[in-house]
């Protein structure tokens, strides 16, 4: 994978993201890999992979869960959907499920701060969610798990 | 590099438009309907995928031909899932809040049939004599649309609708002057950056033409950080090409061979358009070597940020590129003289850039034309919060907070009562009811104590804390901190702790002096934007609802009844109906109860307070209520 990148300590950030997006996690044997490849301490490359939030060190779970703090969803009760899915699937925020379903964060702000309060499970967008929504897309998550036990 | 254009410039481009506007008529002109579904980020929220897919399967299933395209976002926000359907004889209608079975009903009865449907319809698009049209409604005499003018109306995938619509006619104008004849006209435009700082772009253009060094750079900054504000977001996924055709003027202007796109991570939707974009622009010849036959190449990259709030900042996005953790830097030096690389730079907000062709195209005293005095053009802003048309707006500089949140926003919705306005994200402030009657401009809002930032507005209402909203704040900042000055590094999070104890009910009075003292210091002792700005909204809600602040801490109380550890949910035994269960049912905790009397409690040992059951009870019964300080509940 690394061969498609040049050896430019530029393009650091962009081999994080590509890692990422193919492992869904920055594991540490990788990180050491990219130092060598790029000529850089491995210090400097675990600097960037902490820094930026994009970034996270451990596996996640099959279905990521983000809920939104903008401003916005803040206000409109971001925080309250936050505690519904802590509650739900008893973990704290940046933490994965034992059983690696899910992993739960916050994200910054998504930009549809019109549909607040937000919470982006996988890649879907979800609006206007309140707690008992939260208990609806995990039932969903639940069902659609059934179906493919059973098929 | 030599600037001499070639005489075919103009031939080349007027090919292009010539096949463009074919397209484009053809797919107006065709007996086919036309239907466009809003599927920006705002919309897909909303459902705006599921109608789409409904409104294909029922035109499938009818054996209907129609070109159905998906289109960005019109700034109606609150109105979506959006839908435009245009029939040949007819002038587009815009429906909104279409779900997909008002979708089919819409396919059925107007696109089959002939019933236009007018009970689900914003109105039409074009001012006629049958149909009431969007521009009755009371906001379109305050807006005035340049950026959001073909958002929602044209395909963000197409590049042919945007050159239709006059698109790259600019670029072909821009080729056959000098760079100093653009950057004149952009100074006496009077346009300033729309990124929060106001720096006159004309200006900034200049000094780095003139700075020594090549390469030189120009990026995009698309790193959209404030919570609250979209509408970077909304531009580039709704006509990515007028952003595109801004940053290769100012390459070209400035003398640059590469441009950065700068974009967050956090809208894949716009990475996505800008990318199909920039391969759309690069066969038409518009972007890539020798653009338009001219000896003037031009490359654009986009590069993702990775969700660092700081990295808005020029020296720290600029440090990001580099594939360094973004810590700004001290400046001078400007990015002007050394910017990335170490070379001249010239990095302007998404917005800014998207104004420059309809000033090359329109001409600087078009632009200055609108707008007051040191505040030219128009600025555009994310409305959010209790406001009822939550979306974008955009109006001409000096329009009033008031006719923003009153006369196009519709004002607060369920009835309640606006308290403040939150403008400019972390680095602003929060406005009262007093205020509202500033123009907006990038002064007036300043000796305000908040700014105009880049456009983010949240409203705020009765039900909402300030002392919650400036704890918000600091926890943003305080965790966005990139470490690197002590006083923002420390400072915020004494702050923070302050405003934390403040909302527990666990605050002095005396503390409210030590947060104004580390404001003054945290001003002080910053190197960036984020640490001088950042006590902000601390400073002005203590200006404006001390009030507020003191209540939590002399009496324990919230009077917005927010602040999670102040307030318990109760239910008003005389209100309570009693055969009616609907509070018990959606309890997420199961902490509700029937007594002997049937009459429902709340056990306040497993409520979490999350205010399910607040919104299930019946208006009519009214009986859930929220009391502040705590301790108020009765003894059941």
């Amino acid at each position: 994978m690394l061969k498609r990148f040049g050896r430019k300590k530029e393009n650091l950030v962009p081999i994080l993201q590509q890692i990422q997006a193919r492992l869904g996690y920055l594991p540490a044997e990788a990180m050491l890999e990219v130092a060598q490849f790029l000529g850089v301490p491995e210090t400097d490359v675990y600097s960037v992979a902490t820094f930026y939030n994009q970034f996270r060190l451990t596996p996640p779970g099959k279905h990521s869960v983000r809920v939104c703090l903008g401003t916005a969803c803040h206000m409109k009760g971001g925080y309250i959907i936050l505690d519904a899915w802590k509650r739900r699937l008893g973990i704290e925020s940046g933490q994965t499920t034992p059983d690696r379903e899910f992993d739960l964060d916050t994200v910054a702000c998504v930009g549809c701060c019109a549909m607040a309060p937000v919470t982006v499970t996988d890649k879907k967008v979800e609006g206007k969610v309140s707690p008992t929504r939260v208990d609806g897309i995990l039932l969903s998550y639940k069902i659609k798990n059934k179906e493919k036990a059973s098929q | 590099m030599t600037l001499g254009v070639l005489p075919d410039v103009d031939s080349a481009f007027q090919e292009i438009k010539g096949n463009a506007l074919s397209h484009w008529k053809e797919l107006w002109a065709g007996k086919e309907p036309v239907i466009m579904v809003g599927t920006a980020t705002c919309g897909r929220a909303a459902g705006a995928l599921e109608v789409l897919q409904a409104i294909r399967e029922e035109l499938d299933k009818a054996h209907q031909n129609a070109s159905v395209i998906e289109v960005g976002c019109m700034g109606h926000c609150y109105a979506e899932p959006l839908v435009i359907i245009a029939k040949p004889g007819h002038p587009p209608i815009a429906y909104g809040y279409v779900t997909p079975e008002i979708a089919r009903r819409l396919v059925r009865d107007y696109v089959l049939g002939e019933d236009l449907s007018l009970e689900f319809a914003l109105g039409a698009l074009e001012k006629n004599d049958l149909i009431p049209s969007i521009y009755d409604l009371p906001r379109s005499t305050y807006e005035r649309r340049v950026l959001l003018e073909n958002c929602g109306r044209i395909n963000p995938e197409d590049i042919d609708h945007y050159i239709a619509k006059g698109g790259y006619e600019a670029l072909a104008r821009a080729l056959r002057m000098q760079p100093q004849e653009i950057i004149q006209e952009i100074r006496s435009s009077g346009l300033r950056g729309r990124g929060g700082a106001g720096f006159p772009t004309g200006e900034k253009w200049d000094i780095c033409h003139n700075a020594p060094g090549k390469p030189k750079y120009v990026i995009c900054n698309a790193d959209e950080g404030d919570p609250g504000a979209f509408m970077d977001r909304a531009i580039l996924e709704s006509d990515p090409h007028s952003v595109l055709e801004g940053l290769i003027i100012a390459g070209y202007a400035i003398g640059a061979r590469h441009g950065y796109i700068y974009v967050r991570a956090e809208y894949p939707l716009a990475v996505q358009r800008i990318k199909i974009a920039l391969r759309q622009a690069r066969s038409l010849k518009l972007l890539g070597r020798n653009i338009l036959g001219s000896d003037f190449s031009f490359d654009i990259k986009v590069f993702e940020g990775s969700g660092a709030f700081v990295c808005g900042e020029a020296t720290a996005l600029v440090a990001s590129i580099e594939g360094k953790p973004g810590l700004p830097h001290h400046r001078p030096p400007h990015l002007a003289t050394r910017g990335l690389f170490g070379k001249p730079t010239v990095l302007n907000n998404v917005k800014t850039l998207a104004y420059v062709p309809h000033i090359v195209r329109n001409g600087a005293g078009w632009f200055s034309g609108i707008g007051i005095k040191g505040s030219k053009g128009t600025a555009v802003f994310a409305l959010a919060g209790k406001v009822v048309n939550t979306g974008l707006t955009e109006v001409p500089m000096g329009t009033s907070l008031r006719q923003i949140i009153f006369d196009i926003g519709g004002g607060i919705p369920k009835g309640k009562r606006f308290k403040a306005v939150q403008i400019g994200g972390p680095s602003g402030g929060c406005l009262p009811e007093s205020a509202l009657d500033l123009p907006i401009d990038f002064d007036s809002l300043e000796g305000a104590g908040a700014m105009m930032g880049s456009g983010g507005m949240v409203v705020l209402d009765e039900d909402d804390c300030m002392v919650e909203v400036a704890r918000y704040f600091l926890e943003f900042t305080q965790r966005e901190s990139c470490g690197k000055c002590t006083m923002c590094r420390l400072g915020t999070k004494q702050m923070l702790e302050i405003l934390e104890d403040f909302a527990r009910g666990r605050g002095e009075l005396k503390d409210i002096d030590v947060l104004a003292e580390l404001a003054e210091d945290i001003k002080a002792g910053s190197l960036c934007g984020l640490g001088q700005t950042a006590p902000n909204p601390v400073l002005s809600t203590l200006r404006y609802f001390r009030d507020e602040y003191e209540a939590h801490i002399k009496e324990k109380r919230c009077p917005a009844l927010m602040c999670h550890d102040l307030i318990a949910y109760y239910i008003v035994p005389e209100r309570c109906e009693r055969s009616c269960d609907a509070c018990v049912g959606t309890c997420t905790v199961e902490a509700i109860f029937s007594n002997k009397k049937r009459i429902k409690v709340i056990d306040q040992e497993k409520c979490v307070k999350c205010g399910t059951c607040l919104n299930a009870c019946p208006p009519q019964y009214h009986a859930v209520t929220k009391l502040s300080p705590p301790d108020k509940v009765p003894k059941q």
